[in-house]
């Protein structure tokens, strides 16, 4: 008997500990997806948890208590057509590690923010879109040499580590010299300080922090991208009909001016004409 | 295991490992050089040096290792000019050693100081009475003696430093951190294996060495 | 030894005027390092009023500094809990007579205080959800990371510092009929908790500095929210940066402060057995 209060002990607070760690989810938003899909929670709950990136400027940036940029807009648009007031509209900070997660776990209903629709990721979410074709570029200073990626034979590159333009620096562009670090602010200010000669990601963000009131005029992008990144909108597994619906909305927004004006509202600020919104490229919700 | 039968993720691997066993290796001398001099300026006889030491000591120590190796990319690579190498790799190693020196250093300091506590006064005293100076006192009487009692904490401190190593991923050299987000990254269905394999290569390395250091603080030990 | 004045006799006149030379060369020296450092931000241009007028801005405060502040200190407080209570039983189940107690607490303690911590929680918010097949979020990820390796060291720490409570304190307690168990709970845990509270201030110090690797799987806390966020705004990264560097550091000093009234404190009783402090430096960094 001597041992058994010591192990019941050790043992409840084991569990406990086990417990805690799966109990997981301190924030979880009550949305359960499931048969109904998101065009049925967006009638029923006129709710609606988009997940959006807060740290890129022109695309998703968390400025004070509010969120703006591209991807913000696209969001608007996609929840009025679901029939979700913008004030039912919860934005939710993502990165890019956590973004299959949040929509596997339900603690997002759409995903807008700078997400590249590809094979790996079909496997386990479900893309709307593409609404936007980004593509990899470079920032270089104004006055730099660098015409793009055939150029940076023994140049230094930044980029976020682990990222798919860096992998891509990496495996094609051997001769370049690659700094990593976990944000583009960190690689665009290295480009300020002349610490590297080049950052580089996809083009639309690029722009973004090109336009940065610190960084005007001093920045340019190459203008010559050297992948395609169609841009989706993530959302569970196998909700075709939220996927049909959300292209459904995107057709539309591209026919009737709303999506002009997300775009001049955003990103055109800046003076760039707003792209064509490609419909017959919309993804087929299979 | 399937992960590590391609050549390249072995490459990435051991190429991880090498980063971390030199950072350790460089900024153990380094730590060690400048803790001992920042413990010697702690009790000096001028002011001024305690009270730098004393700063250096609460301004490392408080502040997040992350942050450090931060600005020695931003602030003395980006702002100072300060440059070893045109190679990244290559400078952000410095950089990073440079950074894990001067952390560490702030523990080493405190961790000889304590050990100059464990001295007896006498020792000190009989020092001074056969007119030995400050300089003399401590290089020939009290350090070599603090030294035997500081093993065990600086062994660990040594060890903290190895793991700490990983940190310098930061500023983006490829060290074990790094190499092991990017084979989990690249095979998403063998993150467990991944993660006992470089797991498993601290834990093998770094908990015979605390055991070693342990053992050599007894053999060591003052006998008093 | 206390080291005022022991290492070297009151100064005389020479060493005085020693003193004093070295005080202003040493002196000029520092105040010329801070100079050049000035003035090469200044080049720079960091010193710039547009990259530090964010921080006179209530709203980044309000916005983004002091919610990474909560998070970070959130994370650290619901980490040292559970930390404390791993390490309790830990200790105990070290020290626990039966092998098959001893042993897989002996291996779990050395196993999660070799791993580096940033191995740690990359590995528990990406692997472990594939054992649990369940999401992990990023919170619990950081959280049981800090505690599985403050833990361990603190389960050390509470390790030395039981053995270092008097023999004869448990010794009385079994002459008097006290089980094992009782003896643990009511007579060594408490010594050794008070007598290791400094050490436990010390490692709470290292929990909120680790709450910063949480950088690794973008937990929003004080340096992502800080630095990251901030300068995504206003381009000022190095501003950012040492904004919340001196925050890190108001923090950490204060509770390093802490550890040490409560040391003196102890010290006071008197009764509080004194331990090893100097095995337990070295685990806080």
């Amino acid at each position: 008997m001597r041992i058994t209060r010591l192990a019941a002990t050790f043992g409840a607070l084991t569990m406990a500990l086990a417990v805690a760690a799966c109990g997981g989810g301190d924030d979880e938003s009550g949305s359960s997806g499931g048969a109904s899909g998101i065009v049925g929670k967006a009638s029923s709950d006129k709710k609606l948890v988009i997940g959006v990136k807060a740290d890129q400027p022109g695309l998703g940036l968390q400025t004070g208590s509010t969120y703006t940029g591209f991807d913000i807009e696209i969001g608007k648009i996609i929840a009025k057509g679901l029939g979700v007031e913008e004030s039912g509209i919860e934005w939710k900070t993502t990165v890019s590690a956590n973004r299959e997660p949040y929509i596997q776990q339900g603690q997002v209903d759409l995903v807008v923010a700078t997400y590249t629709i590809n094979d790996e990721r079909k496997k386990v979410v479900s893309f709307g879109g593409p609404y936007y074709i980004a593509g990899q570029d470079l920032l270089v200073p104004v006055d730099s040499t660098i015409t793009g990626p055939e150029s940076l034979a023994g140049k230094k590159v930044c980029s976020v580590s682990g990222s798919t333009p860096a992998k891509r620096i990496q495996t094609d562009y051997k001769d370049a010299q690659l700094q990593q670090f976990d944000s583009y602010s960190k690689c665009v200010t290295a480009l300020a300080g002349g610490q590297v000669d080049a950052v580089t990601t996809d083009d639309i963000i690029l722009a973004g922090y090109a336009s940065q009131e610190q960084y005007a005029g001093k920045f340019k992008v190459v203008g010559k991208p050297f992948s395609e990144e169609p841009y989706g909108i993530g959302l569970k597994k196998d909700d075709s009909e939220g996927c049909k619906k959300i292209n459904e909305i995107l057709t539309a927004a591209a026919s009737d001016g709303s999506y002009k004006k997300a775009w001049d509202d955003s990103l055109g600020k800046s003076g760039t004409a707003a792209p064509e919104l490609d419909t017959t490229k919309l993804t087929n919700c299979a | 295991m399937d992960v590590f039968s391609d050549p390249y993720n072995v490459d990435v691997y051991v190429t991880g490992f090498l980063w971390i066993l030199k950072l350790t290796a460089a900024s153990t001398v380094g730590a060690l050089v400048l803790g001992v001099l920042l413990s010697a300026m702690r009790v000096s006889p001028v002011p001024v040096l305690r009270g730098f030491g004393a700063a250096w000591v609460n301004v490392f120590r408080n502040t997040p290792l992350t942050l450090i190796i931060f600005f020695c990319y931003f602030g003395l690579f980006s702002t100072l000019g300060f440059s070893v190498s045109d190679e990244i790799d290559l400078n952000n190693y410095w950089l990073g050693v440079i950074g894990l020196s001067v952390y560490t250093a702030a523990f080493v300091c405190e961790a000889i100081r304590s050990g100059i506590n464990t001295v007896p006064a006498g020792q000190a005293e009989a020092a001074r009475a056969i007119g030995m100076s400050f300089r003399q006192t401590l290089t020939m009487i009290v350090l070599p003696q603090a030294g035997r009692a500081v093993i065990a904490p600086l062994g660990s401190i040594f060890i903290a430093l190895s793991k700490n190593a990983t940190i310098v991923g930061t500023i983006g050299l490829m060290e074990s951190s790094n190499a092991m987000k990017e084979l989990i990254n690249a095979n998403g269905d063998a993150v467990i294996p991944i993660f006992l394999v470089f797991a498993g290569t601290f834990a093998v390395v770094l908990i015979p060495a605390g055991y070693g250091f342990g053992w050599l603080a007894n053999r060591l030990a003052v006998k008093r | 030894m206390s080291t005022d004045a022991v290492l070297y006799d009151h100064p005389g006149p020479r060493a005085k005027i020693r003193n004093v030379v070295l005080t202003v060369v040493f002196g000029v020296a520092l105040l010329g390092l801070a100079y050049w450092i000035y003035a090469r931000f200044d080049e720079k241009g960091q010193w710039a009023g547009p990259l530090w007028k964010p921080f006179t801005a209530a709203s980044t405060w309000t916005d983004y500094i002091l919610p990474g502040l909560g998070h970070t200190l959130g994370a650290a407080a619901v980490a040292m809990v559970l930390a404390l209570t791993f390490g309790i039983v830990f200790a105990v189940g070290r020290l626990s007579d039966h092998w098959w107690v001893r042993l897989p607490a002996g291996a779990v303690v050395e196993f999660f205080r070799a791993v580096p911590l940033l191995l740690l929680m990359f590995f528990i918010f990406f692997g472990v959800p594939f054992i649990t097949e369940q999401p992990m979020s990023i919170f619990w990820a950081v959280v049981l990371g800090l505690t599985l390796y403050n833990g361990s060291v603190l389960a050390e720490a509470f390790r030395a510092g039981i053995y270092a409570v008097p023999r004869g304190q448990s010794e009385a307690a079994y002459a008097i009929g006290m089980r094992k168990s009782q003896v643990m709970r009511e007579i060594l845990v408490p010594q050794a908790a008070r007598s290791m509270l400094p050490v436990i201030v010390s490692q709470m110090v290292v929990l909120v500095k680790d709450t910063a690797l949480g950088y690794i799987i973008s937990y929003s806390e004080l340096l992502q929210m800080g630095v990251n966020n901030v300068a995504a705004n206003f381009g000022n990264v190095v501003q950012a940066a040492i904004v919340v560097a001196i925050i890190f550091i108001l923090v950490n000093s204060s509770l390093t402060a802490l550890a040490g009234w409560l040391e003196r404190r102890t010290r006071r009783v008197g009764k509080a057995p004194r331990t090893a402090a100097l095995v337990e430096a070295g685990d806080a960094v």
